[in-house]
């Protein structure tokens, strides 16, 4: 069984762990569990100091587009202020609505937060950083972030509340339209790698800059365009953001929750919104792939770079309307991703790539 | 088969880490229900009738059509894994399988179904 955990590529970095494990004479299914569990706790810490910084970040970004400076009191540039925020929510009263759905209303957050976490199992940070290399690495992401979907159906319907029901009905088949275009050009960069394995995709594009998956025209920069639309719509996030429109339906699903329970699906959505961008880094800009600096900050610096992208999305473009949002998916992105399919595998049988 | 323990481990420990929050929570946060305030939010109107209302069917039709699309990409996932191997035949094939596909989802377009009224 020991040679079970020398596959688990992130055993390297945490022998010690291991190492001290087996010295207690613990037997071996829990030294494994162990030290999982606490590479999961790990890997949250890490997560939770990410999007305590984007927020920061995105409130400082939308600041500065609409000529105001953002948070200014709390430190320098007020970078500590998202921490205070979430001390403020952990003391908020938590409001119950008498006619809740109560088991559905309880863990809907639960299952948005845990939906968004297990991404992480197959998040290649870095050479050797991967708690475990899955074969089925890119479809276990799809499969899993999915759950998200559930859990917002879940809020919008256990509170009892005509907005919270639209917003969350609204965000289900947005976030069931956009999915097959996001699968497809997914399926594009499979078909070129021949692997479904994170690692692997990330190998597939090492050496020459060029090997990026975003250089090979004609099928790699159109992939990354459907992808990123696609995901910007899966994460929830502003052009595509009728769900929790504020204007129209105040919040959307998340509008009866206060306290502990709203700071989890926020959290949840900036843990997303750090996913899609840590995908479109891995298929399209080479994963950890780079020179002279460290592969875990290679792979930080590119997908900083495509939250950024995101983010500039989000504060420069209008809201779409629901109809819009729906005709674009369906008779735009769906037959353009099938045809950049097509397109991919005759250039791949043709053998005109590099 | 350790490596799926992985994702029975992060699922378990993930759900208990916020339920810890949930608890740490519920230690100092203050409790003062009142019926005013667990009534539910509608702008502060008086909710009229229940919130569990009828809505558009429209959105069971792109359910519908999504599992069709869906199910499809699960069979190219193999296909596309194994595309290197197999050649001419599947190229053709996955090709043939790819246009009956678009063939639904034109007639669906011609339909009117794709449109959101």
């Amino acid at each position: 069984m020991s040679e079970s955990l020398g596959m688990l590529e992130l055993a390297r970095v945490f022998g010690w762990l291991h190492e001290l494990l087996v010295d207690t004479g613990l037997g071996e299914p829990w030294v494994t569990i162990i030290t999982y569990a606490v590479l999961a706790v790990v890997v949250f810490g890490v997560l939770a100091v990410l999007a305590l910084f984007l927020v920061w970040w995105e409130r400082k970004i939308a600041g500065h587009i609409q000529q105001r400076f953002g948070p200014m009191r709390n430190g320098w540039h007020g970078w500590y202020q998202t921490i205070m925020d979430g001390l403020k929510l952990l003391q908020k009263e938590d409001v119950i609505i008498a006619t809740r759905d109560k088991p559905v209303f309880f863990w809907a957050p639960v299952i948005c937060f845990v939906a968004a976490f297990l991404a992480y199992v197959v998040m290649p940070f870095g050479k050797d950083l991967i708690v475990a290399d899955l074969n089925i690495g890119i479809l276990y992401i799809l499969a899993v972030t999915t759950f998200t979907v559930i859990s917002l159906l879940m809020a919008g319907w256990a509170s009892h509340n005509k907005y919270a029901l639209l917003g969350g009905m609204r965000s289900a088949a947005q976030v069931v339209s956009y999915e097959v275009p996001m699968v497809v050009s997914i399926l594009v960069i499979v078909l070129f790698v021949g692997s479904l394995s994170m690692q692997d995709i990330v190998t597939a594009q090492s050496g020459n800059i060029f090997n990026w998956f975003i250089f090979r025209v004609p099928f790699g920069p159109i992939a990354f365009a459907t992808y990123i639309i696609a995901a910007t719509a899966e994460a929830n996030r502003t052009p595509f953001d009728i769900p929790e429109a504020e204007q129209e339906l105040v919040a959307g699903f998340n509008i009866e929750y206060s306290g502990m329970k709203f700071a989890m699906f926020f959290l949840a959505e900036f843990i997303n919104l750090f996913t899609v961008s840590a995908i479109a880094v891995t298929l399209f800009f080479g994963g950890w792939n780079g020179a002279i600096l460290p592969s875990w900050l290679w792979f930080l610096l590119k997908t900083c770079g495509v939250v950024l992208l995101l983010m500039l999305f989000r504060w420069t473009y209008p809201r779409l309307r629901v109809d819009q949002l729906m005709r674009f998916s369906w008779k735009f992105l769906v037959p353009v991703t099938f045809a950049n399919l097509i397109i991919g595998a005759i250039i791949k049988y043709a053998g005109w790539y590099w | 088969m350790s490596e799926y323990l992985a994702v029975l481990i992060f699922a378990v420990v993930g759900a208990a880490i916020v339920l810890f929050t949930f608890f740490l929570a519920s230690l100092i946060r203050p409790k003062n229900p009142y019926p005013a305030k667990s009534v539910n939010y509608e702008c502060a109107e008086e909710p009229i009738g229940p919130s569990w209302f009828q809505f558009n069917n429209r959105f069971y039709i792109f359910a519908l059509i999504f599992v069709v699309f869906d199910v499809e990409v699960i069979f190219l996932f193999p296909w596309a894994v194994a595309f290197g191997q197999l050649g001419l035949f599947a190229l053709i094939e996955m090709i043939i399988f790819i246009v009956i596909l678009l063939f639904g989802l034109f007639y669906a377009w011609r339909k009117g179904v794709l449109t959101w009224v």
